[in-house]
């Protein structure tokens, strides 16, 4: 389902925060997604590798961002994540769409297992390893309209 | 025997000092000094200091330039307001202190009714509305302009945040005096200062030197072009970088110690020197100036000794630890005191050593050791100005020091702290003439004249220090 045209501003492009959360400095396959958001029309904030939780939060603020997606290849993802959602909150970003993709866990877990443990923290969606580029723009797209359609409610 | 001369003028806050230029022979013809007459008539005392003048000099020459800086009835009042703390609220702080102002407020996220009381009762010469990449948030900013435009807050504000949003706070803020410059922060972590101070010394030298009554000077000065700090660092900038094909002395760092705050400049990149060194944070302005309000040698001497601790002081000062709480008391008291015996001159001594190892230390960035899950790496927040080869000494407690090379070496990188970046092994230059100022002044006029005069008048520590002894003995 692609959103429809006319509801989606042409002059002023949604903005997506990127970044690998965390010690972590796998920074090319954020790359790749940030330089592939670009050319979809999409205005990047590429923080890049070792950044922190709170910094994606501050980014989004200053520049009103639509999603934050964030990575983690290192297996401590869980750690790194948690209160996520709750620190977009607590900045005022209820509504913000929130992904987090990469080697999240350390060891072997279904990823059925994996993906309910950060969907559960909050995050809109998780992308499991080799998730391709093609599927995380299908979702954007999806569920950017979704929330033309209905925008989400602010708490309170 | 008319040779060009140029007067330049610091309208101070205890005094007016003047300074004669031979802009021909590259000289300083004579200095006067008169009190700071801002209160009443700031034109009696230029008038005073004038005549000081015209009594070293025998007769006044015919000035071509007659230039001032302020930093009278309190210097450049400033209040700044960002969105989120270390983002644009922070790169507001920075364009206010770039141009030299005196920060009295500053303010992040949403002003609530308690804000905009205190604003009201700090009473800033000019405010600074951030917050905001363009075409980012815009919730924030138009609802802090809305809340000034309804307010009764007088003062001229720049706005520099959300280009975006301007239309609409430009409505917000209709019936005050705003002007609008460019983004603070356009981008993302991007600093873009230099609009945001130009604007703000426009307004410094149309309204504020009108406002503070400065230019009841105008008879005997030309312009007030900057606020003193603003003229320092202008003359650390063209001292640095030279001027056409006179060459500067590169990199530099000047520490200003005094009597209310210590103020630090650098002029450097201060990017990582060790490949591999990630560096976090906002980007850093090549020409920085940081202001340590806690570190004035008079006003916040108690607040020195509790940053320091007495035991320390009382060791540096080589004095009981019961005479300098006395004395810290008593120089609160008396701000303007300068000292008259041994005793007060080693307490001096030993509040700005404390003063300058702390201001430097802040001003300078530091690493940290990251680790990772493949090994250790290395960040970096703030300048690296471990390389910096020229330390510059002005202001009046550097000049009048008897061995100012005694307080510069406390700028230094601590060999127990090698987290800190400060330089490692520069050299020292003491602005015993108090002329760096004077140049800043200059250096848009006749910028090859306050070059030529800034490399001959900064000298050695060492040579003055022997200058001193040669006058004494």
């Amino acid at each position: 389902m692609m959103p429809d045209p006319e509801r989606m501003p042409a002059t002023t492009p949604r903005t997506i925060v990127t970044g690998v959360i965390g010690s972590d400095t796998h920074i090319v396959g954020n790359r790749i997604l940030s330089m592939a958001l670009e050319k979809a029309g999409y205005k990047v904030v590429a923080l890049g590798a070792l950044t922190p939780a709170p910094e994606f939060v501050k980014a989004a603020v200053e520049t009103n961002a639509d999603a934050i997606l964030v990575s983690s290849l290192y297996g401590q993802g869980e750690l790194d994540c948690r209160g996520f959602r709750e620190l977009c909150i607590e900045a005022g970003l209820d509504a913000i769409l929130l992904y987090v993709g990469g080697n999240l866990i350390v060891g072997k877990h279904p990823w059925d297992v994996v993906e309910r443990i950060f969907l559960d923290m909050g995050f809109d969606r998780a992308a499991a390893p080799g998730m391709r580029v093609e599927t995380v723009l299908d979702w954007l797209a999806q569920d950017f309209a979704a929330r033309e359609r209905a925008p989400r409610r602010q708490a309170g | 025997m008319h040779a060009a001369a140029a007067l330049l003028i610091d309208f101070g806050s205890t005094y007016t000092k003047l300074r004669a230029i031979d802009l021909d022979r590259r000289i300083v013809l004579a200095s006067g000094q008169g009190p700071s007459t801002v209160t009443t008539d700031i034109s009696v005392g230029m008038r005073v200091a004038l005549e000081d003048l015209r009594r070293r000099l025998g007769r006044l020459p015919r000035f071509r330039y007659r230039l001032g800086s302020s930093s009278a009835a309190g210097g450049l009042r400033m209040v700044t307001v960002g969105l989120v703390r270390e983002l644009t609220a922070e790169a507001a702080r920075r364009a206010a202190l770039g141009a030299g102002a005196k920060l009295v407020g500053t303010y992040a996220y949403r002003l609530t009714a308690a804000d905009m009381a205190s604003i009201q009762g700090l009473g800033p010469d000019i405010l600074l509305l951030a917050g905001g990449t363009d075409g980012g948030n815009s919730e924030v900013i138009l609802h802090n302009a809305r809340m000034l435009g309804s307010g009764t807050l007088d003062c001229p504000i720049v706005y520099a945040g959300n280009r975006a949003a301007w239309d609409a706070a430009k409505d917000l803020l209709a019936g005050k005096m705003a002007v609008c410059a460019e983004n603070v922060m356009p981008e993302f972590n991007v600093l873009n200062i230099e609009p945001a101070r130009a604007a703000i010394r426009e307004i410094f030298l149309e309204r504020i030197v009108h406002a503070k009554g400065i230019d009841r000077a105008r008879d005997e000065c030309d312009a007030v072009l900057m606020p003193t700090p603003a003229a320092v660092m202008d003359g650390a900038r063209l001292l640095a970088d030279g001027h056409g094909s006179a060459s500067g002395l590169g990199d530099l760092v000047v520490v200003d110690p005094g009597g209310a705050t210590t103020d630090v400049h650098s002029v450097a990149s201060g990017q990582p020197r060790v490949p591999g060194v990630v560096q976090r944070g906002l980007p850093e302005p090549r020409v920085k100036r940081t202001v340590e309000g806690d570190l004035g040698m008079r006003h916040n001497a108690a607040a020195i000794g509790e940053m320091a601790g007495i035991p320390a002081l009382a060791a540096d000062a080589r004095l009981p630890e019961g005479t300098v709480s006395r004395l810290i008391g008593e120089l609160a008291q008396d701000v303007d005191r300068l000292p008259h015996d041994a005793e007060e001159r080693a307490l001096d001594r030993a509040l700005a050593r404390a003063a300058l190892r702390c201001a430097m230390k802040r001003h300078c960035g530091s690493v940290e050791t990251v680790y990772t899950a493949f090994g250790p790496a290395t960040a970096q927040t703030g300048k690296d100005l471990s390389g910096v080869e020229v330390v510059v000494g002005t202001g009046g407690v550097i000049a009048h020091s008897r061995a100012p090379l005694e307080l510069l070496e406390t700028v230094v990188a601590d060999p127990t702290e090698p987290e800190s970046l400060r330089p490692r092994d520069p050299r020292f230059l003491v602005d015993r003439e108090y002329l760096l100022y004077a140049c800043g002044l200059l250096a848009g006029a006749e910028p090859e004249a306050a070059l030529e005069l800034a490399l001959k008048y900064l000298k050695p520590p060492t040579e003055v220090l022997a200058d001193d002894v040669a006058a004494n003995g």
